[in-house]
């Protein structure tokens, strides 16, 4: 059965692995939602998020593909329910429909949207929150015409007190150290 | 690059040199004595610096680029060490593309290096520039393109060490003219880690322990064999296993020589043309113990009725091959002959004698419905098995075999006897026709004491025959065999069962071989009659240097047994009739 699922991936902050990645969903024709990235809390590791809609057994392919490749140091797969995700949303709306009545103000106050920047032309408002709260943003004010709307990719943070990565490097290091120690003992 | 690690001593005094040197010298300081290559504008700085070289670095000219890098794969198969080759960039790397998709499939360790035009041009559609990190993106393990002669000692180190731990594979690497023309201070020192990357795991014990209790309490326990076996040096601990637990053993495409065909254990191949046994028995067996093999699905056949009665063992190196076609019961994730190694002590000593036999009994019934026929013939016309067993007595199995793709590589596999690991050299996964003959070449470097033999059809050999050039101009003793049927016998084959005999455009004209040969100063015979192959086979062995032998064959033969495709390994069929 498809779901939504999020991967998080970290890698190395290298040129050509953005394509790498990508590369592994277009050759197994796998839409992707959403995708963000962004450096980590670690100095130099880059953190990849990607929203695909797929079934469990891909996704596990999905992810052990992107480990393959050489600058990933690791990837995860996280359910919706395992994660604490956002996205942001930015609407231009005519400035004239807001003045004309109290509506747009209303939906604002609703969605605990924000106002970013009036001009006597248009007025650019803020929201974050989830995909279809967004939407429903969308939906609400472009009764008054929406001039442009654009969403971000999902950024998210899983429900763990720290960050996989940094129990995961921590292993990894020890786990490079055996095998060196084993290959010098050789 | 600061996130891998050296080894810390650093071997000489930094030395000031160009880039284009810093590539020669860093490929002799990771062992390298052959690479294979094709001088072009973009790499024409390297190939300057190699000049001064040429007595240490022996580099051979291909007649194209796809011609080294099947080279580099054939001499990396056979002596276990990383293939190079080197091309210009633009065509000379595009060139490069079905080789290194090649060795990608087939986990062939393979530097390639490419030249590209000076970084300032970089994406101006520039003369002969193409975007080769692009283009290898998807056909490599890891690839980097260098814009300064600072990074070149680190890349190549750090490629050398990516292209042959963990799970073999191709490399490419794409230096700017700038980068080769500029001034380093050049020091070189072996990658020996790097932060992103595992090679192999360590064994997990309790995985071990289950293993190998599924193994002590099978009934019908089967070991499949890949090339995984080789690629670790594992051959001495796979027999070791098996002899141990007296498991019958099958190969794989590639796993063919990592123990004697002839071993007691060994009941032949798997695979849509493997042997009768060992396909029938899969779906028979009580325990699968795959080792070093990916469940390619010419080895499967049909996924839905695989080995469904079995319990599944599956060791293997890379963790994205696990349960990616076949669903394991016990994954081991490490190296193929460190994991025998501990395997084997868990283990009970056994023999399966009742089980061994009805490998036998099924092997029976392979020689009677097929083989007989294949070896001994009724018909005047010559079959492609007694050619390949022909070949086998002459060289007492001691030869490296080398094939092309289709009706001579499914011969060969079937009929050539291998009695040393790395004596096979076959394009398996990606099944690239014209893959042979330049692959014999590399075979030949990297085996230069062995009688190398490359099977190819009329097809195939079409393909890449201006290779015959380079033949001729190392003098390099290559023994060609063309299995020339008048037809791309495998497409022909399957028009034949599958297509109602509509023969569409697989009827091949070939030029009169021995002519061509012999316009490149190789010797040559053509072979039509069942009197004088032996004669002929004869001369062509003992022939010091080059030689080619075309034998003309049975027109119409097909290749069996074959799973069809899409159906049951249990569906294997022995003849045409058997096919509703």
């Amino acid at each position: 059965m498809k779901q939504e699922y999020i991967i998080s991936a970290y890698s190395e902050n290298h040129i050509g692995l953005l394509n790498r990645i990508t590369i592994i969903f277009t050759r197994r024709k796998v839409n992707i939602e959403s995708l963000t990235v962004s450096e980590s809390a670690l100095q130099g590791v880059s953190k990849f998020t990607i929203v695909v809609n797929e079934e469990k057994e891909k996704v596990v392919n999905i992810v052990k593909q992107i480990e393959k490749q050489i600058e990933v140091l690791k990837a995860f797969y996280y359910t919706n329910d395992e994660m604490i995700f956002q996205e942001i949303a930015l609407y231009k709306v005519p400035t004239t429909a807001l003045m004309e009545s109290d509506q747009i103000e209303k939906l604002i106050r609703q969605h605990n949207a924000r106002i970013l920047e009036i001009t006597r032309e248009y007025t650019v408002i803020e929201k974050t929150g989830h995909k279809e709260e967004t939407q429903e943003l969308f939906e609400g004010l472009n009764t008054f015409g929406v001039l442009q709307f654009i969403r971000s990719g999902r950024v998210a943070i899983t429900r763990s007190p720290i960050e996989k990565l940094s129990v995961f490097l921590r292993e990894r290091d020890a786990l490079l150290e055996t095998l060196e120690e084993k290959r010098k003992s050789k | 690059m600061t996130s891998f690690t050296n080894d810390s001593k650093i071997e000489q005094e930094p030395i000031e040199i160009t880039g284009s040197e810093a590539v020669i010298r860093s490929l002799i300081a990771e062992g390298v004595d052959t690479i294979f290559g094709y001088p072009g504008g973009a790499i024409m700085p390297v190939y300057d610096a190699l000049y001064d070289f040429r007595h240490i670095l022996t580099h051979v000219l291909t007649r194209h680029e796809q011609g080294a890098v099947h080279a580099a794969q054939g001499y990396a198969r056979v002596s276990g060490k990383v293939g190079v080759c080197i091309a210009t960039s633009g065509p000379g790397a595009t060139n490069l593309i079905t080789g290194i998709a090649d060795a990608l499939i087939d986990s062939t360790p393979l530097v390639c290096i490419t030249g590209q035009v000076v970084s300032g041009l970089l994406g101006t559609d520039a003369f002969q520039e193409s975007d080769v990190i692009g283009i290898t993106m998807p056909v490599t393990k890891w690839n980097y393109q260098i814009t300064s002669a600072e990074e070149i000692p680190e890349a190549i180190s750090r490629a050398f060490y990516i292209a042959l731990s963990g799970r073999p594979g191709p490399v490419v690497l794409d230096i700017t003219k700038d980068a080769q023309f500029a001034k380093l201070s050049y020091s070189y020192s072996k990658c020996i880690k790097i932060r992103s990357y595992v090679p192999e795991y360590p064994a997990d014990k309790s995985l071990l322990k289950k293993a190998s209790e599924l193994i002590n309490e099978a009934k019908k326990p089967f070991v499949l064999y890949g090339q995984g076996v080789m690629l670790s040096g594992g051959e001495k601990e796979l027999a070791s296993f098996i002899e141990k637990t007296g498991i019958p053993a099958a190969g794989t495409l590639l796993g063919l020589s990592a123990i004697p065909t002839d071993h007691p254990l060994n009941m032949g191949m798997l695979g849509m043309h493997g042997n009768y046994g060992p396909n029938i028995k899969t779906n028979e067996c009580d325990l699968l113990i795959a080792i070093g093999m990916r469940f390619d699905d010419r080895v499967t056949g049909s996924i839905k009725t695989y080995a469904k009665q079995a319990k599944i063992i599956h060791i293997e190196i890379d963790p994205a091959e696990v349960d990616k076609n076949v669903k394991t019961d016990v994954a081991l994730i490490g190296d193929a002959r460190k994991t025998l190694r501990l395997l084997s002590r868990l283990v009970e000593e056994k023999q399966h004698p009742e089980w061994v036999a009805e490998f036998r009994a099924a092997e029976k019934i392979e020689i009677e419905k097929v083989i007989n026929d294949d070896l001994k013939p009724s018909k005047p016309g010559l079959t492609m098995a007694e050619v390949i067993r022909m070949v086998a007595d002459m060289t007492e199995n001691q030869a490296v075999v080398v094939t092309d793709v289709g009706q001579n590589q499914m011969a060969a596999a079937r009929y050539s006897k291998f009695m040393t690991p790395r004596s096979w050299v076959t394009s398996g996964g990606l099944g690239t026709m014209g893959f042979g003959l330049p692959a014999a070449i590399g075979a030949k470097f990297g085996a230069p004491d062995r009688q190398v033999v490359v099977f190819t059809g009329d097809g195939g050999m079409q393909m890449t025959i201006q290779e015959l050039g380079t033949i001729s101009q190392e003098n390099l003793a290559v023994k060609i065999v063309i299995l020339n049927n008048h037809f791309l016998g495998m497409v022909r084959q399957w028009q034949e069962l599958f297509f109602e005999k509509r023969y569409s455009f697989t009827e091949i004209k070939s030029p009169d071989f021995v002519k061509v040969a012999e316009a490149y100063g190789i010797p040559g015979n053509s072979v039509h009659n069942r009197s004088e192959l032996e004669n002929a086979m004869k001369v062509m062995i003992d022939h010091d240097g080059p030689y080619l032998l075309e034998v003309n064959i049975e027109k119409e033969d097909n290749i069996f047994p074959m799973v069809p495709a899409g159906l049951s390994v249990s569906q294997i069929i022995l003849s045409a009739t058997d096919l509703k």
